[in-house]
């Protein structure tokens, strides 16, 4: 099986800072990968240049075996730059999609902070997740042309919303709902686009352990029932340990240990990173 | 079958309002000797022209500022180009040499008015046939201009955000009127003089043969129009687009990552909103029976913005109530205001003219500062639900 997601020499610099530095990883599908490290390593930053939030400085990311990201610095950026690999893809055409044609392509993501639609209802928020695969136009959707596709929509998500355990709430507005439940929303939104990868940014922030631990099952689950491949940003070790198949660990925005949870739990440098961080692990 | 049922009482909602309104307009000619009020120059049908044209415009800008999240201040300079384009092309060949006097005529010598009259005929049945058709088509025509233009100020200035979006599009208005009062462009706008001799309201009343009015649809037009425009604003909100500017006004970001793409659903909301206010300009230029640059100011802007946030940012059914209310405020119930009042002997001071203006300033500087939300907030009324009870309190009384 190949992979879902290929990094390659990915480095993102802001000004000086370089905040993702050379990163390479493989992310094969149908498994749940984990992208660990202390705060502000640059996990999050990675995340946004694959869902296409920023563009990377220097690098190839990959998505099903075809380059869907691609840049090299020029000009001043290039003056600035202190990663590696400069001219490695100076001979090829930058490609810089903007996020909605990456979620098109097949990822999704969820948000460290939530971000669901506050105005808008449960179902709302999902059916909107719905819209990009939507064949009518905005003259078919206005006056009602559409009205067989509207329906699928709609049942989709009523049937989604099911599976999630969220039918009861549909017509409640996603704040209010508590914050696991919107957790699982975002989630759910997420599915709703038809992905083939799904990112999660800290799903389990903000969850006591019991929550933590539903959450692992439900991430497995989802898996299964979706066919997904799952790339995930973790602080809580317990759950990172227990799904993930492969773990990247990161610091200061290099890669700093790889390997199954076994061999990431007892690595010299890992300890390292996080003891020397903070003290609360 | 619910939904069926709701549209249908919608439409019989509407179709009551109508009546209504025709029924106004044309009391003072079946019952002689009604209060001032009724008759046909009273300022009750001033306010109703006016509110129902100003309504559609409200709801064209809510569109954009209240649904999308685009703080846009580009209206009057749509607006603009709707009147105008409507202007230009409905006024008759023969009255263009008199209108354009200043500049020796016209260089569009075209008018759809005339290609109507060519096919169906200028007078009785042919004539008010050829005057709807072209009337139609010209309103569409001053919407497509308008968001043509919209389209193409759109490409650079929907990467701005709030308020660099709203210095941008009033700039983008300003230039437009500045360019539409240009001496040189004098043959087809007539510079800075009005254009007039196109139909109005007034047109569409039903007279006899000796001219004298027999029913009055003057002020059942301008509804019409808005009505149904507005409408297919309603459908657009509640359809899957409209969902998706919902969602870009609640967060770009979450809306960018479910993939709905920000540029393009910005630019049809812009474009959209654009059309709709273009066609309202046009009605404008219907109402005052003139159309002039000079009108077209950022201060109309100014008050269709303030219609909106009184109304409630985001609610269609508030920016028309409110639309409807503020209009008969500065056009009716504060006129008399702006002239001097005695009661009995005694002479109420401060009252002189421009004091309206004091007082409607300080009434929307209460609104603001203690109804921040405006009269609706982010709340509908449903007509249909509405229509439901009262039908259902009358079957029960039966």
């Amino acid at each position: 099986m190949g992979n879902a997601l290929h990094l390659e020499n990915v480095t993102m610099q802001f000004g000086g800072v370089v905040s993702v530095n050379n990163l390479t990883l493989d992310v094969p599908e149908k498994q749940i990968i984990a992208l660990i490290g202390p705060n502000g390593a640059g996990k999050t930053t990675a995340f946004n240049c694959i869902t296409g939030v920023y563009q990377p400085t220097n690098g190839l990311i990959e998505f099903m075996g075809k380059p869907m990201v691609r840049n090299h610095p020029t000009g001043k950026a290039l003056k600035n730059y202190k990663g590696e690999n400069a001219d490695k893809y100076a001979k090829e055409a930058p490609l810089s999609p903007t996020p909605d044609q990456i979620t098109g392509l097949g990822i999704a993501r969820t948000f460290q902070n939530i971000r669901l639609w506050k105005s808008m209802t449960v179902f709302e928020n999902v059916l909107i997740a719905k819209h990009q695969h939507a064949k009518q136009n905005v003259f078919s959707a206005t006056f009602r042309g559409n009205l067989s596709e509207e329906k699928r929509m709609r049942d989709e998500t009523m049937e989604l919303l099911r599976e999630q355990g969220l039918d009861a709430y549909k017509d409640e507005l996603a704040v209010s709902l508590p914050y696991g439940l919107q957790r699982r929303l975002e989630i759910a939104r997420a599915l709703a686009t038809g992905p083939k990868l799904l990112l999660l940014d800290e799903p389990a922030a903000g969850m006591n352990p019991q929550e933590t631990i539903e959450l692992a099952d439900f991430v497995r689950q989802i898996r299964e029932k979706y066919d997904l491949t799952v790339f995930l940003i973790e602080h809580h070790m317990d759950l990172v340990m227990n799904i993930s198949d492969y773990i990247y660990v990161i610091d200061f925005g290099s890669e700093i240990a790889r390997g199954v949870p076994k061999e990431v739990q007892n690595n010299q440098h890992v300890i390292e990173a996080y003891l020397g961080v903070s003290d609360k692990e | 079958m619910e939904q069926k049922k709701n549209i249908s009482r919608i439409f019989i909602g509407f179709a009551i309002l109508f009546l209504i309104v025709i029924l106004l307009e044309n009391l003072s000619s079946f019952i002689p000797g009604l209060p001032q009020v009724f008759q046909p120059t009273s300022p009750l049908f001033t306010v109703l022209k006016k509110a129902a044209v100003y309504s559609l415009v409200a709801v064209s800008m809510n569109l954009l500022n209240g649904f999308t999240g685009l703080f846009s201040l580009g209206q009057a300079g749509f607006m603009l180009l709707g009147a105008y384009t409507y202007a230009i092309l409905m006024v008759p060949s023969d009255q263009k040499e008199q209108v354009y006097y200043l500049f020796g005529g016209c260089a569009f010598n075209f008018s759809l008015l005339d290609m109507f009259g060519g096919i169906f005929g200028k007078t009785g049945v042919g004539g008010a046939i050829s005057m709807i058709i072209s009337c139609l088509i010209a309103l569409i025509l001053a919407g497509a201009v308008a968001g043509f233009f919209a389209y193409l100020i759109g490409i650079p200035v929907l990467r701005l955000k709030s308020d660099y979006l709203a210095i941008a599009t009033l700039g983008f208005a300003e230039i437009l009127r500045a360019i539409f009062q240009w001496q040189k462009l004098g043959k087809i706008t007539n510079g800075a003089n009005m254009i007039k001799g196109f139909p109005t309201f007034s047109s569409f009343n039903i007279t006899n043969a000796s001219g004298a009015t027999i029913l009055r649809l003057s002020t059942f037009v301008p509804f019409l129009v808005s009505s149904v425009c507005i409408l297919i604003i309603v459908l657009l909100i509640n359809s899957s687009y409209g969902r998706a500017f919902k969602s870009i006004r609640d967060d770009e970001i979450a809306a960018e990552a479910m993939g709905i793409s920000l540029f393009k659903h910005k630019m049809l909301s812009f474009v959209i909103s654009s059309f709709f206010a273009g066609v309202g300009g046009a009605l404008f230029a219907m109402y005052v029976a003139n159309a002039q640059a000079k009108a077209f100011t950022s201060v109309m802007t100014y008050e269709i913005l303030l219609i909106v946030v009184i109304g409630g940012v985001g609610s269609v059914s508030g920016s028309v109530i409110a639309t409807f209310l503020y209009v008969a405020c500065s056009e009716w119930w504060l006129r008399f205001l702006d002239s001097e009042q005695y009661i009995g002997g005694f002479k109420v001071p401060l009252l002189r003219n421009g004091f309206r203006m004091v007082v409607f300033s300080v009434v929307i500087m209460v609104i603001v500062l203690f109804f921040s939300q405006g009269i609706m907030g982010g709340n509908e009324i449903n007509i249909g639900a509405f229509l439901k009870k009262i039908s259902s309190k009358s079957e029960r009384k039966r």
